[in-house]
């Protein structure tokens, strides 16, 4: 057997073993955790797919800022867990009864499938850059859905700060707009009085 | 060489977890959100294969805006999160019912 070929089985046991932990773990900070593990064996699976850019890009983006939000967001609640696992075990059968048929549904599809799926793909040759590739289609064939989803991430960016701004009126702060615009008649009145007689 | 049918098992049964974890933790918001994002990472994967199959960039160029909307999605459902307990002190699903008439 190739050795690519036991990476992949490695890797994909350890994904499908760190996925199962997410949703069967009691505590929410280390289900973020084993979410981390699993984000990470994915992009392992994608470098063996020749997938660079992505594998990095899902390390970077994913368990660097997506994951790192969870777990601050998990860290920064204060929640009763026993409360929210009653009824888990009440639920086990269904869903693993759903889970069960639809993993064998689709594996079974897969499967018996058609010829061509069952071959492997060729490697890319070996001065080929994926990044350069990539960013080759991305800035010119897909250059309008680019700049869609920099307005989603704006869009995003805005939302999150709206939807969690709120002031406190018990705070002291100061606000810069009033300090820039602040005129000299603002803050210093000249009083013209008549001086008195020397006596 | 890695089969194409071995990587779309894999997503398969990636995405028939998350399924399962949206079952067990129907009360825990955050437990939700999680297992969205897994089977997401299985759709993730199934495009990679099959561009990896077919020597197609465009189903790697997908994946790159899956991933720039998932992570807006999480940051808005995170965001949501946040404004949810500070109001009502809990992310229990089952005490989300005041637009139920």
């Amino acid at each position: 057997m190739d050795f690519t070929l036991i990476l992949f089985y490695a890797f994909g046991a350890l994904l499908l073993g760190s996925a199962l932990l997410v949703v069967l773990v009691r505590n929410p900070v280390h289900s973020a955790l084993f979410l981390v593990l699993a984000f990470v064996t994915a992009a392992g699976l994608w470098l063996l797919l020749y997938a660079e850019f992505l594998a990095i890009t899902l390390v970077l983006v994913y368990v660097g800022a997506v994951m790192v939000l969870f777990l601050f967001v998990v860290m920064m609640l204060d929640i009763n867990i026993d409360l929210l696992r009653e009824g888990f075990w009440r639920n086990a059968p269904l869903a693993a009864l759903v889970g069960l048929l639809m993993a064998f549904e689709m594996v079974a599809l897969l499967l018996r499938g058609s010829k061509g799926a069952a071959a492997a793909a060729s490697a890319p040759p070996a001065n080929y850059s994926n990044t350069k590739a990539l960013g080759s289609v991305l800035y010119t064939d897909y250059v309008f859905p680019f700049e869609l989803s920099a307005v989603i991430l704006l869009v995003a960016i805005i939302a999150a700060i709206a939807l969690t701004l709120r002031h406190r009126k018990e705070t002291k702060y100061q606000d810069p707009q009033s300090q820039v615009s602040v005129k000299a008649s603002d803050r210093l009145r000249v009083v013209k009085m008549k001086s008195e007689e020397r006596q | 060489m890695i089969p194409l049918s071995h990587s779309l098992v894999l997503g398969a049964l990636l995405f028939a977890i998350g399924v399962v974890g949206i079952f067990l933790n129907r009360r825990n918001l955050i437990i939700l959100l999680m297992a969205i994002e897994l089977m997401l990472l299985a759709g993730n994967m199934n495009y990679i294969a099959f561009s990896n199959h077919r020597g197609d960039l465009a189903g790697q160029v997908f994946v790159f805006f899956i991933l720039t909307v998932a992570a807006a999605e999480s940051a808005i459902g995170l965001a949501i999160l946040v404004a949810l307990f500070r109001n009502l002190r809990s992310i229990n699903v089952d005490d989300l019912g005041s637009l139920k008439g």
